[in-house]
């Protein structure tokens, strides 16, 4: 019967003749015809409905895909109330949210700056402020274009029983807290994860709490819309050579991955922001070139494909640092399955802080400074950047031991 | 800490790479004897050594065919049988840019308290005959690890012992200089559907990959020869281009940029199933950072044995069923494969053996 109305419907396309009754197979075999094609030619349509409940997956892919556009990266500038204060009384500036939102403002209304950035990551409180003439930051940065992040963690508490281990804490209401951001125009999330370098560490504990809240933290944030950007910092502090640092780096993230893999985690909606594999602080430093063929065999050994984009931490590096560094991994001769951007928070700012001094006339100059370091990030994901933008502020290191946000 | 940085470390990585070729596979003739016996007796010849080897002999020596091959398995005792001629099969090998291969795995074993779950048996001793075997002359190691698909399978227990077998396995091949295969077989008996097959090869491969980290086995000098993601096998089928996707997606979602190359096991496809799907993958415009090739048995040789029928006037027609089939899955790992008008006898014919045991 089917096979008639096959025929049919091809006698019928064909323009030949045929009996009136056989119109009706004709109808039915069209029918069948095309709901086949869709099963069969647009699967598509069957991958895409993530099988895990409720998970809106074109939107997290699509907007995984956007943040890890070539030659765009991440400005952090999620600094919590107690750390931006640190920042704010180097250059003598009182810690009051008047101030704070100054700062912001100042960043994020650089003229041009902008068009490098594809996304910011923000501190709670500045998720809700404007800027003086009362445009929530939250439309200017999504008429430019750049999408709106958050910093979801409540910071690290000691692991008992280590050696000055950590975990990262935050998980209660989160589901609802990330919900509360969405509806506020975030699309994306950071969760930073603290990992060190001894004789006995990172330990097989830290490193499996540390990958297990990453996970957790992943699944809840995509169940209400957003990219989650996992984060397994891995401090500098230490003698240790590069090749520790490399190790500890692919064991780190292998866990990370299987973690992932474990809860569920839809990687193509996810962003990576891994620390760079270097020597520790208190080794001999390397060079550019080193540093990033270590790092691309780290991510290549453990990071899938599926992943869109990894988005680095400077921890610490000088801005120049950072950036030559990114440019290094860029023109490496090496399939790289992802992009390999930025998320830089100090290494983006130093300059601009120092040059505003908290001054209304230096702003310009201080929008200036920040427009260079953005340009020269933005290079440096294509490979292109020929250094030459490093003042004095930019090439000074911004390490600072055992770093607490 | 890290990964395998012995004194082989440099001649690993460059042996996958060149397994990974593109246009070039594997041909797994590594048949161990019982299982050689049920093909030789599905056309009628007798199991002995010396109708063994004239099959290898007829495989090896087809005009042109190696030049389709970057490798072959072999099993231990064709690793040292020699062409009627007296040459050394493995010679005949070398000369034509083919790397000698080995199984190394000594079979399946019961779980207990599983559904039939299995683990495989064959660390014991294989430091030892690994170095054998590189002094033979083999390059590359086998070691097949099964999976199945069902209500409670493949369980946390099937899933882990196996990973960790295939992942000891792979770091002693390493440090006796061969390149380890890594095989973790979900097998396609059943009535799942590809989305369920999909689940579980992420999981495995996810459980592999983070075994072999673990284990600290150099990824670069490794290779991986999964099941396609396809429905199972009493469920109804589904075009090459979704099992391409569902496929490709799933390496994406687990396997590192390191290793060089997948080379897909045929599970019980027809001849040409396995190199048409192998052909959507290639064609497939998506992240593929390793190549994706073919180590097939039964989707390579299935003509083969057919035309040839254990008599000596075949052998010609044999040895060009192996060469059309070769040559179709060199295009097919370029995405080039236009299908075939003319098929052979059995090239359309399914290969499924319901819970195949090698």
């Amino acid at each position: 019967m089917f096979m008639s109305c096959l025929i049919t419907s091809l006698q019928y396309f064909l323009g030949l003749p045929q009996p009136r009754h056989h119109i009706f197979c004709v109808y039915l075999s069209i029918i069948a015809n095309i709901i086949i094609s869709v099963c069969y030619l647009f699967p598509t349509i069957v991958a895409l409905i993530h099988y895990n409940y409720g998970i809106n997956a074109e939107e997290l892919i699509k907007n995984a895909k956007y943040i890890a556009t070539p030659g765009k990266g991440i400005l952090a500038a999620d600094e919590s109330t107690g750390t931006i204060g640190k920042r704010l009384s180097s250059i003598n500036v009182e810690n009051i949210e008047a101030n704070r939102q100054a700062l912001r403002q100042l960043l994020f209304t650089s003229p041009n700056a902008l068009t490098y950035l594809s996304g910011v990551i923000l501190f709670e409180e500045t998720l809700y402020q404007k800027t003086s003439d009362g445009k929530p930051f939250v439309e200017l940065l999504q008429e430019k274009k750049v999408v709106p992040g958050i910093k979801v963690d409540k910071g690290i508490v000691e692991l008992a029983g280590t050696n000055g281990e950590t975990t990262t804490q935050g998980f209660d209401s989160l589901g609802a807290r990330c919900a509360e951001y969405y509806k506020a125009g975030a699309r994306f999330a950071k969760w930073r994860a603290v990992l060190k370098i001894g004789p006995t560490e990172p330990s097989e504990l830290s490193i499996q709490q540390n990958a297990q809240g990453l996970a957790r933290y992943a699944i809840i944030c995509q169940e209400n819309g957003l990219v989650p950007i996992v984060e397994p910092e891995i401090l500098t502090d230490g003698n240790h050579d590069i090749a520790k640092c490399a190790a500890a780096t692919e064991t780190v993230l292998a866990a990370v991955y299987k973690a992932l893999n474990d809860h569920h985690v839809l990687l193509e909606g996810t962003l990576l922001k891994p620390n760079m594999v270097t020597p520790g602080s208190d080794s001999a430093k390397v060079a550019a070139e080193v540093i990033a063929e270590y790092t691309v065999t780290a991510l290549r050994r453990t990071v899938p494909p599926a992943v869109p984009g990894i988005v680095f931490l400077s921890g610490g590096q000088s801005e120049e640092e950072a950036t030559v560094n990114l440019n290094a991994m860029n023109k490496l001769e090496v399939v790289k399955p992802w992009t390999l951007s930025f998320s830089f928070g100090r290494a983006l700012q130093q300059s601009t802080l120092k040059t505003w001094g908290g001054k209304k006339e230096n702003v310009g100059k201080a929008q200036q400074a920040f427009l260079v370091r953005c340009k020269a990030n933005s290079d440096a994901t294509l490979g292109k950047y020929t250094g030459g933008s490093a003042g004095g502020a930019a090439s000074e290191s911004l390490f600072v031991s055992d770093y607490k946000y | 800490m890290s990964c395998y940085t012995g004194k082989y470390a440099e001649e690993l990585i460059a042996n996958a790479a060149y397994i990974a070729t593109p246009g070039k596979g594997i041909l797994a003739a590594d048949e161990s004897t019982g299982t050689i016996g049920k093909r030789l007796s599905s056309i009628n010849v007798e199991n002995v050594e010396s109708n063994r080897r004239a099959l290898r002999e007829l495989l090896f020596c087809a005009p042109g065919a190696l030049q389709y091959l970057s490798g072959i398995i072999l099993f231990e005792e064709t690793l040292y049988q020699k062409t009627a001629a007296g040459k050394p099969f493995v010679d005949v090998m070398k000369e034509s840019g083919v790397l000698p291969g080995i199984k190394v795995d000594k079979g399946t074993v019961e779980l207990p308290g599983t559904n039939g779950e299995t683990t495989t048996q064959g660390l014991d001793g294989l430091a030892e005959r690994c170095q054998k075997y590189y002094a033979a002359g083999a390059r590359f190691a086998k070691w097949r690890a099964v999976l199945k698909i069902g209500a409670n399978e493949p369980s946390q227990l099937a899933i882990n012992d196996n990973a960790n077998g295939l992942a000891r396995y792979a770091i002693i091949c390493q440090q006796n200089g061969l390149v380890p295969i890594v095989e973790p077989e979900i097998l396609v008996d059943g009535s799942h559907d590809i989305n369920k097959c999909a689940d579980v090869t992420e999981r495995v491969l996810a459980a592999c990959y983070k075994a072999l980290n673990d284990h600290h086995v150099l990824l670069e000098g490794t290779l991986l020869k999964p099941n396609m993601v396809t429905p199972g096998s009493d469920a109804p089928k589904v075009a090459p281009e979704v099992i391409a996707e569902y496929t490709v997606r799933a390496l994406q979602r687990t396997m590192p940029a390191a290793v060089p190359a997948v080379v897909f096991l045929s599970g019980g496809q027809s001849e040409e199933e396995a190199t048409l799907n192998l052909n959507a993958m290639n064609k497939l415009q998506t992240k593929k950072p390793w190549t994706l090739s073919f180590s097939f048995g039964r989707a390579l040789q299935q003509s083969t044995l057919k035309a040839w029928s254990g008599k000596e006037e075949n052998v010609a027609k044999a040895q060009a069923a192996l060469l059309t089939r070769c040559k179709a899955n060199s295009e097919a790992t370029l995405g080039k494969y236009a299908g075939s008008s003319h098929l052979s006898e059995g090239a359309s014919e399914s290969l499924h053996v319901k819970d195949y045991k090698y």
